[in-house]
């Protein structure tokens, strides 16, 4: 793929990144791969905002030379540390030695750790400002959006607001603007990317839209460092965050449970027919054949979440265990949840389950439900009630 | 009643206000928090705020 020219003068020199499946580690999975933006603006000034990671380093420099020689960039405005965003910083210094790095004090500091070079670097703070020729460059400090180096980029001529990660989707397309992809893939995305980047920094993310908004200044373009770019609804975006950000949710139940013979599993579809048959959405997940990036995605706006588990050695099993500990960190509020299980003498899991939630600052509304090794009919029905009891009090929240 | 800044990410303790996410009442002075305290934004320990 090429550069495009996305405003008169500045071109998109990203890479696609089209296999990529497991992002952060083995943090989240990327089953639509993703892209790296890095976004050239030609004035009399030459700015590379961002780079890409490392192993697309020629393509980011190919693109770049379409357009301009890599020597003549005179600055490099790192948003953040990040390897899929600077990973190609070294590559790009030694093309041109004399360019200067821009970005936070944190930024500075972070890019030292990670590459151990001595670029000329200038810290900038908000409001700071970058004359380019015709256009300029602002800055926005966005501290914990999501590390303490994170900065937006914004350019007052075009109206065009270049805020790194925030906003992104791990979406591989060839098309490179929101109104050219199915809406509901890209909503997809950005709705998993939200729930499982950006939800544990919600207040942070309310008080930085504010900022921008009271700002007073216009957005005509988002342009993040993965994924498509908002050219043509980015409205859109923004109304999402704000309703994420604010924790809201829909009168909907997730159920995530781990079972080991099968008992729990029975409790688990008993319990989700009282939910629907009380006419609630719901989505039921064996978190041993999910995928928890998704799993997280639904959880974003459900208001219940009922997690089951058997008890093993007295406690609860350890993939719904490592899952509960991933949803604490992400810091969802507002939440409501019970707990249920299937044990063999002593139970455990229940409890267990309980604790974790209750750390995570999620109500605990009904008493957890555990049934001896195989349920039987009338506990069968005492499944289908307590699916009927929940529903009843999520709707009465 | 002295403020501290977290240097990290920048979030400002107000004793005034304390802090409601770990349980710190109003009126709690930082050298009063426990050292289990941690910053509430980006998850620092007090070692790594200033004061304002």
């Amino acid at each position: 793929m090429n550069a495009l020219e996305i405003k008169k003068d500045i071109y998109w020199v990203g890479a696609v990144d089209w296999n990529v499946r497991n992002f952060h580690g083995h943090t989240y999975t990327t089953k639509r791969g993703t892209t790296y933006n890095a976004y050239l603006i030609v004035d009399d000034k030459i700015a590379l905002v961002d780079t890409v990671l490392s192993s697309f380093s020629t393509e980011l420099i190919e693109k770049i030379k379409e357009i301009i020689h890599p020597e003549k960039i005179d600055y490099v405005i790192a948003n953040h540390v990040e390897a899929d965003h600077s990973g190609a910083l070294p590559e790009i210094m030694k093309l041109c030695p004399k360019a200067k790095v821009i970005g936070t004090a944190k930024c500075k500091e972070g890019l030292y750790k990670h590459y151990y070079e001595d670029w000329d670097f200038q810290i900038v703070r908000t409001h700071d400002k970058l004359k380019l020729g015709r256009k300029t460059l602002t800055f926005l400090e966005a501290p914990m959006l999501h590390w303490p180096d994170s900065m937006f980029t914004y350019c007052p001529e075009e109206e065009l607001l270049l805020p790194n990660d925030a906003f992104g989707q791990h979406y591989a397309t060839s098309e490179r603007f929101d109104g050219e992809v199915d809406q509901s893939m890209l909503m997809d995305e950005a709705t998993k990317y939200y729930g499982n980047i950006l939800w544990p920094l919600s207040t942070l993310v309310l008080k930085k839209i504010e900022e921008v908004q009271k700002l007073n200044i216009p957005i005509k373009m988002i342009a993040p460092s993965h994924g498509v770019i908002w050219r043509d609804d980015p409205a859109k975006i923004i109304t999402a965050y704000l309703k994420w950000a604010k924790n809201e949710t829909k009168l909907r139940v997730v159920v995530v449970y781990e079972t080991m013979w099968g008992a729990t599993e029975k409790m688990a579809r008993k319990i989700s027919q009282g939910l629907i048959d009380s006419g609630l959405e719901v989505k039921l997940f064996d978190i041993t054949q999910s995928d928890r990036t998704e799993v997280i995605k639904e959880m974003l706006d459900a208001k219940g979440y009922l997690i089951g588990s058997s008890t093993h050695n007295n406690g609860m099993l350890t993939t719904i265990a490592g899952f509960l500990e991933f949803l604490k960190g992400l810091k969802p509020k507002n939440r409501l949840a019970s707990v249920f299980g299937s044990y063999g003498w002593a139970g455990g899991a229940i409890k267990n389950i309980e604790n974790i939630l209750k750390e995570t600052g999620i109500e605990i509304i009904q008493p957890g439900l555990g049934i001896q090794y195989l349920p039987d009919e009338i506990e069968l029905k005492n499944c289908d009630e307590f699916g009927r009891n929940f529903a009843q009090r999520l709707k009465e929240e | 009643m002295d403020k501290y800044r977290c240097t990290v990410c920048g979030y400002i303790y107000d004793p005034a206000v304390g802090d409601s996410t770990q349980g710190v009442k109003p009126g709690t002075l930082f050298k009063d928090l426990p050292d289990s305290w941690i910053c509430p934004d980006c998850g620092v320990g007090k070692d790594m705020f200033e004061k304002v």
